[in-house]
């Protein structure tokens, strides 16, 4: 979707300010928000790109005010009351009320928690052979998901080169919607600063993503 | 936000589906076990054992699960080196994508809109707002981490530090020379 959160190139968010010694949390209530996010996501209510989504689809004014926990807060509850697993009756009353529903993975206990501590893995056996390989000139295709997607638009319509092929992985745009992991190609294309910004650009700087096979065609 | 924090936890508590000592869990274990003193030790390996350095430029998820005291890093590391003519520097302009195993939880200015919405178009002026400069003819590229793969800056070692131990370089190694907006620390500089 073509929201506030996809923010490569925008102008106007002022200065970087890099916080000394800054602590892992501000609040305590942060870290519950992410230890909530990561055992029910642990626990099969959601997948990482579903919450991903929920996140950036946040009201843009909500989602430009509110710090990063805070969206993940909001995120959560949209998620959790879109997927029924809580009900608008329960946030009212700040207690369960209606009944629970069954999680993919059960309840998440401490004998979890280790196994949370380890990245998960994405990459899929491949269903087809690759499209592209290293060398080849490739155009972001552009295209304007109103769903979830990771093309990013600053470099939709531009000319990149394969740089790396890293295998095949979860496809988040269907994932996201519970349409399937969908495994595709994933690349590493990169695009010269003044394909990207035209001719003032700085002519020094160089910039990759990591994009699908799907959000590439041959250029 | 703390009472409405409490009330989702309590629902999801009585609900049966988490236990609240597995969050307690949770944290501690962000607290404790992840940090860029991973990413650390990983970098001042590479500067060191010069197999070890080419191992993680070709697999950085494999090289790093040879090392037993940081085994967290799942499948998709990508380590990239800098060198006098090329800088590289790392952003997620959707989220907040981060190597967190290497380098622990983002920073807040990570996952901020500045640093988002810039890296990519204007690094250098990105640079400059941590007080960094690089040689105009400096080639910057920017990983922007739009997938599950993660990235992890491999910086140049230090001049002066010849026969420095592993250990020693480690202390060198800063969090955001491993992002890509800063240097490791020079020998013998007050910190």
């Amino acid at each position: 979707m073509n929201g506030v959160h996809d923010m490569g190139g925008m102008d106007g968010f002022g200065k970087v300010e890099p916080e000394p010694n800054e602590p892992m949390f501000h609040e305590e209530w942060e870290s519950r928000v992410l230890a909530m996010v990561r055992a029910m996501g642990a626990a099969g209510a959601f997948n990482i790109d579903a919450s991903r989504f929920y996140r950036e689809s946040l009201p843009p004014h909500v989602y430009l005010s509110s710090s990063y926990y805070k969206k993940w807060l909001l995120g959560l509850e949209d998620l959790l009351l879109a997927k029924g697993y809580i009900a608008r009756e329960d946030v009212a009353a700040g207690h369960a009320v209606a009944p629970a529903k069954s999680l993919k993975h059960g309840k998440f206990s401490i004998a979890d928690v280790e196994r949370i501590m380890v990245r998960g893995k994405f990459g899929r056996a491949a269903p087809a052979a690759a499209k592209f390989k290293a060398g080849d000139r490739v155009r972001a295709k552009n295209i304007h998901p109103t769903t979830h997607t990771r093309l990013p638009r600053y470099v939709r319509g531009h000319i990149g080169v394969i740089e790396r092929d890293h295998g095949c992985h979860v496809f988040p745009d269907t994932v996201a919607n519970d349409a399937g992991e969908n495994p595709q190609w994933l690349y590493t294309v990169v695009f010269d600063g003044r394909e990207l910004w035209g001719p003032d650009s700085d002519p020094t700087i160089k910039i990759s993503i990591d994009a699908f096979e799907p959000y590439l065609e041959p250029a | 936000m703390e009472l409405r924090v409490r009330a989702l936890e309590s629902i999801l508590s009585e609900k049966g589906y988490l236990d609240p000592a597995a969050l307690d869990a949770i944290v501690q274990a962000y607290e404790t076990k992840i940090g860029p003193h991973n990413g650390a030790r990983v970098v001042a390996k590479a500067w060191s054992d010069p197999a070890f350095r080419q191992a993680l430029l070709d697999d950085a998820s494999k090289a790093v699960g040879t090392l037993g005291h940081v085994s967290r890093v799942g499948d998709h590391l990508v380590a990239v080196e800098n060198t006098p003519d090329r800088h590289n520097m790392v952003v997620c302009t959707l989220c907040s994508c981060y190597p967190w195993e290497m380098l622990g939880l983002p920073p807040v200015w990570y996952k901020a809109a500045p640093y988002r919405s810039r890296a990519v178009k204007d690094p250098r002026g990105v640079l400059a707002d941590f007080g960094v400069s690089l040689p105009k003819e400096t080639e910057i590229r920017v990983w922007d981490s739009t997938a599950e793969t993660r990235f992890l800056v491999l910086p140049m070692r230090p001049a002066g530090t010849e026969g420095w131990s592993e250990e020693q370089l480690a202390e060198l190694v800063t969090r955001d020379s491993m992002i890509g907006t800063g240097f490791p620390k020079t020998p013998g500089a007050p910190s």
